[in-house]
């Protein structure tokens, strides 16, 4: 690590603290808001207004609009569920768990790795309430006291999935707010207009950046961080548990969580390497977030695909060695049926292109990994698609069979969610620092080795 | 350059966190408390009807049983409001008259039934039936109150499903003998036979009273 570090630096040799300081706070206080940011949030912005009125009409209408029915009951917005929340991890594994392990390329990408998870979380949250047919009955799912004695059904994996769900978006959105504090209380201090110095003041919440303050920071830091460890593994294991509970052929196998969890983890990095690639040529930060950067993002993408890769073998194998007829035909269908094209696709996204990955030429191409990532991401919902929709087409009984197609609202409400997420994210970074000034500062005096580590 | 926050700027801050944790629980609490309150479960609630019936008076005066006019208890789902042959049936004799009595006179007149206003009213999504309840042991005033101590008539149970399981879960301190079924100001858990003795009687399966199909089909 250290030798390669001076080869491949992680940090461009001029930068100190007051030159970071200010080259990011500029981003967000003072320079011009690019071109591109303007062109991307309008983009993302009518997407997100076709989101919102594709949702509108399905309040109006009903839930008919969708491609659900029986026997595919579950189709896209459970599809979009899983896919978002495997994003969303990724942000967690780079603020928590390689804060844990000491890892120095995670500096400067864990602000918007973050925000990325934050935003994601909420998305996944939007669909199952979406696809609940009647959403204003989303609360049902709450322990709360109420006039009928209901509860909900612990036994129910819909229930773990709330709670997973909602710990997550609890844990991101403190683990982000506290490591925005000392950033908010730089830009309260550079900010020039009286509105910027309350905005920031207020969120800032009298962070004054002193010992105590720090001593404390770094404690609840590293206790979050150890938290989220679990966090990690838990939440897609646990929405993986809706489908591995049930008796569905396709469903039905106990390599579930962690199969999910990798998988979640390669759509996450897949997604990371893409908005480090856009971001930093957006805001022009090259030098911040490095082609070094990049290659770290590709070996993660390379090391959970693989994992990925081996569990469609596992899988596979394990419905043959079940020796049972419809496991055994869930496969036949997945290659042949009428989902084909979407397992091959995914093979082809998964399997065959992220080898490419092997190539260190590949991993430091910014153009090379922006293309991979959106592979990536295609693949893995792919993945959720064919998952969700072959599994339960045709399971057991012929006459209950059936297939099901997405409609136009169901690509509305998928495609304009990518929307919402572009909007949500482009606004972040426009009033927040994307790039984490506090631990890039930790950074930089590590590696002036001894000097002042403000 | 001048501080933007004032000194206390600090303990506000605290202030709005601890406020908000706080509000949120008091929030709750208001938000069960009302869910819970006469108010929303239309306890005492007292509609206004035709004809200023008094229960009390019919009951307690004269010592009508309730069977005398909701005819359909036993045998139908739906207890049944009397025709207007029934009220004719003393009448047509006495207080022929009297002013408060007049939407009788015009229902028989006329041949339409009086519109009385529904005290009892539970929501369409349940299945409730009569018939079930009162020849099991369950007597009119464990739902209706003392409705021989209402010169009008109101509803005196909250009528939630949390009203309803409470007896659906343990129903023994609430079934009597089936001759004391309209029986008013008789305690099921004191006066008589033993709620488990009862529930054996009757035939009571525990279990499949909490079904949700046993409310909601």
């Amino acid at each position: 690590m250290k030798r390669h570090d001076k080869h491949r630096p992680l940090l461009p040799p001029d930068l100190t603290h007051a030159r970071l300081t200010e080259r990011i706070s500029n981003l967000v206080l003072r320079d011009p808001t690019p071109r591109s940011w303007f062109i991307a949030l309008l983009v993302c912005g009518l997407l997100a207004l076709m989101f919102f009125g594709a949702l509108g009409y399905m309040f109006e209408v009903g839930i008919g609009l969708f491609g659900v029915n029986i026997p595919v009951a579950w189709g896209f917005p459970i599809t979009n569920t899983i896919w978002w929340i495997g994003i969303a991890h990724a942000g967690t594994l780079i603020s928590a768990v390689l804060l844990i392990t000491r890892q120095p390329w995670r500096a400067s990408i864990n602000r918007f790795a973050e925000a990325m998870a934050m935003f994601a979380v909420v998305l996944a949250g939007a669909y199952p309430i979406i696809h609940l047919g009647r959403p204003w009955f989303f609360y049902y799912l709450l322990p709360y006291p109420n006039a009928m004695e209901l509860w909900p059904q612990w036994r129910s994996p819909l229930v773990w999935d709330f709670f997973a769900i909602f710990t997550y978006l609890t844990f991101t959105a403190t683990f982000m707010y506290m490591s925005l504090l000392p950033d908010l209380a730089t830009l309260r201090d550079r900010a020039s207009s009286w509105f910027g110095r309350v905005f920031y003041g207020t969120l800032a919440i009298g962070w004054r950046g002193s010992a105590t303050h720090w001593a404390r920071y770094e404690k609840a830091n590293m206790i979050l961080s150890s938290v989220a460890a679990p966090i990690v593994v838990a939440v897609t294991g646990i929405i993986s548990l809706d489908l591995a509970v049930s008796i569905v052929p396709g469903y039905h196998f106990t390599i579930f969580p962690p199969y999910f969890v990798a998988g979640a983890l390669f759509s996450g990095f897949s997604t990371v390497a893409l908005l480090a690639v856009v971001l930093r040529s957006m805001f022009g930060l090259q030098d911040l977030v490095t082609r070094t950067h990049l290659d770290y993002l590709g070996r993660m993408m390379l090391v959970f695909a693989l994992v990925v890769d081996y569990a469609y073998t596992q899988e596979m194998f394990f419905a043959w060695y079940s020796g049972e007829d419809y496991y055994r035909y869930v496969y036949i269908d997945r290659w042949t049926g009428p989902y084909a094209p979407a397992w091959w696709s995914m093979i082809v996204c998964n399997v065959v292109l992220v080898q490419l990955l092997w190539f260190r030429r590949v991993r430091r191409s910014p153009i090379a990994m922006l293309c991979l990532a959106i592979t990536s991401d295609i693949g893995m919902w792919l993945e959720r698609f064919q998952i969700v929709f072959t599994s339960t087409h045709a399971d057991y009984m012929p006459s209950a069979w059936g297939e099901a197609w997405p409609t136009a609202w169901d690509w509305a409400v998928y495609i304009g969610s990518l929307g919402v997420f572009g909007v949500l994210l482009l606004v972040f970074v426009r009033i927040m620092p994307l790039i984490s000034l506090h631990d890039m500062r930790g950074l930089i005096a590590k590696r002036n080795k001894g000097g002042n580590d403000g | 350059m001048p501080q933007i926050f004032p000194r206390r700027a600090n303990s506000l801050v605290s202030m709005a966190l601890w406020g908000g944790a706080f509000g949120v629980v008091i929030l709750i609490l208001v938000a069960i408390t009302i869910g819970s309150s006469a108010h929303d479960t239309g306890v005492f609630t007292t509609p206004e009807q035709p004809v200023p019936f008094s229960h009390e008076h019919h009951v307690s005066g004269l010592g009508l049983d309730c069977q005398y006019c909701h005819t359909g208890v036993e045998k139908s789902d739906f207890a049944g409001l009397p025709p207007t042959y029934t009220c004719m049936t003393c009448h047509s004799q006495l207080w022929t008259n009297a002013e408060m009595l007049e939407p009788v006179r015009q229902s028989l007149k006329r041949d339409e039934p009086i519109e009385w206003v529904r005290v009892h009213d539970l929501p369409d999504f349940t299945y409730f039936s009569h018939r079930a309840h009162v020849n099991n042991g369950v007597g009119c005033e464990s739902c209706h109150g003392r409705v021989d101590e209402m010169p009008i008539t109101s509803q005196r149970k909250p009528l939630t499903m949390q009203w309803c399981l409470s007896c659906h879960r343990n129903p023994e301190p609430n079934l009597r003998p089936s001759d004391k079924i309209t029986t008013m100001g008789y305690d099921p858990a004191k006066d008589g036979i033993p709620g488990h003795e009862l529930l054996e009687r009757y035939a009571i399966r525990k279990d499949n009273l909490t079904e949700c199909v046993t409310c909601h089909r």
